[in-house]
């Protein structure tokens, strides 16, 4: 059969959209926002084609496509997508749809260079997950910052142009190291091979020093970390996401914090084995210091997928896995909400509202369950991955785990008493008795994202079966280089 | 009395051809200029291409000839290294010129003089590539300097123009000074100016004292003409008091002739006392690249911050020297190439957001210009983020390619502290589009319909800086053939 090259069709779909969208005249609004949200509902639908086409219990790369690019460099154009990618991909193109939807109200400024530089984002995100050469990796990886650079600089609030800069140069420090670390294993590939190569699979071929490994590590684990954010890396995250426009923040939270899980997961980890343990007790010491953290439930939130990741046991790495994409959809839906509230009374303020309940009644029983499967109430989403995270975690590391779970708790804690000050309580502006309940659009925002709450809460099956092998996978090449040391006389 | 036979020394003549036809072509603009009737004097611009074009064409016949001969008794060569060299001179002093049509206009310079010095200064430097001979380098270099030392001065009835004008000539005729001295201690050292001989007694006798001092001054000539630090201190003035144009064309062609001649002399003919040599240029490139970007941070004037940041660029391309492998010196090439096109283009952008007795240079008179000129924002965007190096622009694969050779040929170091100059030069090229993008302007801009040819100029090369960046293996596969005939 002749195949489809599915994939490069999945990836550069949102460029192409982003350009016609650019030759569309500028008015009407409404004829250039549903142009977007077509444009956006393209690559959706070839998300699912994809998850059609992929096999589930297979752990090796599917789909695959390569090309020569830069052949006298050993640089490949090649995409593939795992049990791994496979959902975030997924979440990508779910919530790029979503958010265009979201902007319709919140945008009204220069509309067509936002929903442009959003299509644009969405190949650098895609791009950035199937990608198998990290030469292409990187290329994608940076194509992802400036689009989100100006929609945070161009369209958000007061403090933007700094918000923009300090984003654009803490990801670029992180990344510029790893292209060294990048340039450096292409090299030693060409030592220990004859030739350079940028392929995923020659860079785990590869034989590394245990000093090199952790340098090498050091320098990747830098790009994600900031990009996680991890403590200390985490200052330009409050200022991003406060003054991000909600679509920004949306993408912001629910994807582009997932490319540091993502990269520690796909890169990082597999590739120096041996740093991790070094590496990993640090993630596990550092995480009881996060106490002041807390308040940002981003930061607290991935942190405990990095728990998950690092604790390399096949249940906490699936449960860290699938933690990604309950984060993405309800942390997602949380700045939603925000936004839309925000479009009615041009505030944020806690202290300006309370007593919603009475006045929007949808609106608080959506808000009320993104919360709860923020919170991780049995029977959603959060649940599952955080069940899962704590059970394979708690093995390896009691300790680290029981504190992380307590911020888990005070996070949830931080959670239900805004819900509380929010939607509770005597209703008593009058402003917010007049505010208008959800709208059709808006709750075709909501309602895709809260179905799949509940569908990702009851019944987790279908997408941990398709991880779980690629996820052992990883785990496989880490076993192995722990295996001896264990023997060896233990790590711990 | 029987004449001189000439023949042997006349033999390959015709690998003087590309640079000849362009002097040529400058004597005919100057005969045009007289004749012509038309007061804008356009036409003489449409001459100086055709002549370039045949210049070209030389250079492509040559090349496909493709035996690299030696003419005038081995002091000339046409061989690919100085084709490509020729090939992108050419190629950079018609973008150059395409961007001064409008801007003469503007300023109601001389046409027929400007386009003259130009295309002999250009002669200068398609020479100074194809010599090798120190005696004819130091010919062609200051052919090609004298005409841009008129060329810089050319505002005359502005002061900063003058003044820069004169600073150049008296810092460069002081560094040609060095360079000349350089090559006398090469002859007492090697008995011979001719490039391969030198090579042949280098490799014979090694690092004598005399070779080493020689090596010295000529690195400051060159240092002089490529801006490396400490030699650099005259770079933001001549630069910024140059017509913009002029400016331009000193960024991109004399700093890629003066890299060809260096190239030639170091990885060329020194290549076998290279021990000698790289430790120094690593120190000049981490310093280069580390000076100039910070030096650009500051800058509130735009002009003033791309001459600061051609300085860095200047430390980026030396990396591929301090390598002293073939991946390197195809890299240098390579960057060249791709500096060429994004600096024309960013210096395009300038021109177009200036008016008459307007510069429009300060950063705050690009405040808003993104969403009014979406052509010249887009492309600046291109231009800048490719000067700031992230892909998918011209600028990340040179980086790239520099990069990689450096830790190919184990300089992880240098290849570190080019990444962290690259995070710092982020921040000034940002600057840049968060004015255009994220602040509020009313500045009148003339729309660039107004300004044809360089609003061609301007997309040609936002349209080569993304092509150069996504397929780099065409030119880069050019780069590495070249540097073949270099030693």
């Amino acid at each position: 059969m002749a195949t489809v090259p599915l994939l490069t069709l999945l990836v550069f779909a949102p460029l192409v959209g982003a350009v016609l969208l650019a030759l569309l005249p500028r008015e009407p609004l409404a004829g250039v926002r549903r142009a977007a949200l077509v444009f956006s509902l393209v690559p959706f639908a070839l998300s699912l084609w994809m998850l059609g086409r992929f096999r589930p219990g297979e752990a090796e790369f599917q789909l695959v496509e390569r090309a020569a690019w830069i052949p006298a460099w050993g640089i490949e154009y090649r995409l593939g997508v795992d049990g791994v990618s496979l959902f975030l991909v997924l979440l990508t193109a779910f919530l790029t749809p979503l958010v265009v939807l979201a902007s319709w109200g919140d945008i009204h400024r220069r509309v067509k260079e936002f929903f442009a530089l959003l299509l644009v984002l969405e190949t650098g995100m895609l791009g950035t997950f199937l990608a198998l050469d990290l030469f292409l990796f990187y290329v994608f990886w940076e194509v992802m910052l400036v689009p989100m650079a100006f929609l945070i600089g161009v369209w958000g609030g007061p403090q933007r142009v700094y918000a923009a800069i300090k984003f654009v140069l803490y990801t670029m420090t992180g990344s510029l190291l790893m292209l060294v670390g990048i340039l450096y294993l292409a090299w030693q590939v060409k030592v220990q091979t004859g030739a350079f190569a940028f392929g995923y699979e020659r860079f785990l071929a590869l034989h590394l020093g245990a000093r090199e490994q952790l340098y090498l590590f050091a320098a990747f684990a830098l790009a994600f970390a900031i990009k996680v954010p991890l403590f200390p890396f985490h200052t330009w995250l409050p200022d991003a996401h406060v003054e991000a426009p909600t679509g920004g923040s949306v993408i912001l939270a629910g994807v582009l914090l997932k490319m540091g899980t993502y990269g520690f997961l796909r890169f990082a980890i597999p590739l120096f084995p041996a740093a991790v343990a070094t590496y990993g007790a640090l993630v596990a010491t550092v995480q009881p210091d996060l106490k002041k953290l807390v308040a940002y439930s981003s930061v607290s939130h991935l942190g405990f997928v990095m728990l998950g990741l690092f604790a390399l046991t096949p249940t906490a790495v699936s449960g860290g896995v699938y933690q990604m994409l309950n984060h993405g959809l309800s942390t997602g839906a949380l700045f939603l909400l925000v936004g839309m509230i925000y479009e009615r009374r041009h505030t944020r303020m806690i202290a300006d509202f309370g007593g919603l309940w009475t006045a929007v009644p949808v609106y608080a029983a959506c808000f009320l369950v993104v919360m709860l499967a923020s919170v991780g109430l049995p029977g959603l989403n959060g649940f599952v991955g955080e069940f899962l995270i704590l059970l394979g975690a708690f093995g390896p590391w009691p300790w680290a785990t029981a504190v992380a779970t307590s911020g888990v708790v005070l996070g949830a804690l931080y959670l239900l008493w805004m819900y509380e000050r929010v939607i509770f309580g005597p209703l008593v502006r009058p402003e917010n008795a007049a505010l208008e309940d959800l709208r059709g659009r808006e709750l075709a925002v909501l309602v895709p994202i809260i179905a799949l709450c509940f569908v990702m809460g009851l019944y987790p099956a279908p997408f941990l079966r398709r991880m779980q092998p690629s996820v052992d996978r990883i785990l496989a090449r880490v076993q192995s280089v722990e295996a001896p040391r264990l023997a060896a006389g233990g790590r711990r | 009395m029987t004449p001189i036979d000439v023949g042997p020394f006349a033999a390959h003549w015709e690998v003087a051809l590309p640079g000849l036809l362009v002097a040529a072509t400058a004597m005919l603009v100057m005969v045009a200029d007289l004749v012509s009737t038309d007061p804008d004097r356009e036409s003489l611009a449409g001459v100086a291409l055709v002549g370039l074009a045949t210049a070209a064409g030389a250079a492509l016949w040559l090349w496909a000839g493709g035996n690299g001969a030696g003419g005038f008794g081995e002091t000339l060569r046409a061989d690919r290294y100085a084709l490509f060299f020729a090939l992108l001179l050419i190629a950079a002093t018609a973008l150059t010129i395409l961007l001064s049509v409008d801007f003469l206009r503007l300023h109601a310079l001389p046409a027929g003089e400007y386009y003259a010095l130009m295309l002999l200064s250009t002669s200068g430097m398609v020479f100074m590539a194809a010599a090798n001979d120190l005696i004819v380098i130091f010919l062609a270099l200051e052919i090609m300097s004298v005409a841009v030392y008129v060329l810089v001065g050319m505002l005359r009835r502005e002061v900063r123009s003058n003044e820069a004008s004169l600073k150049y000539f008296l810092l460069g005729a002081f560094a040609t000074g060095f360079l000349l001295y350089g090559i006398a201690f090469f002859y007492g050292a090697t008995g011979s100016t001719r490039l391969d001989v030198v090579a042949q007694a280098v490799a014979r006798d090694g690092l004598t004292p005399f070779l080493l001092l020689g090596l010295a001054l000529v690195l400051v000539g060159f240092g002089f003409k490529v801006a490396l630090i400490p030699f650099h201190v005259w770079t933001p003035d001549v630069y910024e008091g140059a017509p913009t144009a002029v400016t331009a064309f000193m960024a991109v062609g004399v700093k890629a002739a003066a890299f060809a001649a260096f190239a030639r002399v170091f990885a060329g003919a020194l290549v076998s006392v290279a021990a000698s040599w790289t430790g120094v240029l690593w120190v000049l490139a981490a310093l280069t690249m580390t000076v100039g970007n910070v030096g650009a941070v500051t800058q509130r004037n735009v002009k003033r911050m791309l001459a600061y940041s051609s300085i860095a660029h200047a430390g980026y391309a030396l990396v591929g020297l301090v390598t002293a492998t073939k991946a390197g010196e195809a890299a240098l090439l390579y960057y060249l190439v791709v500096y060429a096109v994004m600096n024309l283009g960013a210096f395009g952008v300038l021109i177009a957001l200036g008016r008459r007795g307007e510069p429009n240079e300060m950063l705050q008179d690009f405040a808003g210009v993104g969403f009014r000129q979406p052509v010249l924002g887009l492309t600046m965007a291109v231009f800048m983020l490719s000067l700031a190096g992230i892909p998918p622009t011209a600028g990340f694969a040179g980086k790239f390619y520099l990069f990689s050779a450096a830790v190919d040929a184990g300089y992880v170091g240098l290849a570190v502290i080019g990444v962290l100059n690259s995070v710092i030069s982020v921040y000034y090229y940002l600057g840049v589009l968060v004015q255009m993008y994220m602040t509020e302007g009313t500045r009148p801009i003339d729309a660039p319909a107004t300004r044809p040819y360089l609003l061609a100029t301007i997309l040609f090369a936002g349209v080569a800086t993304l092509l150069l960046g996504v397929f780099p293996s065409g030119t880069m596969e050019l780069a590495r053939v070249s540097v073949a005939s270099l030693r």
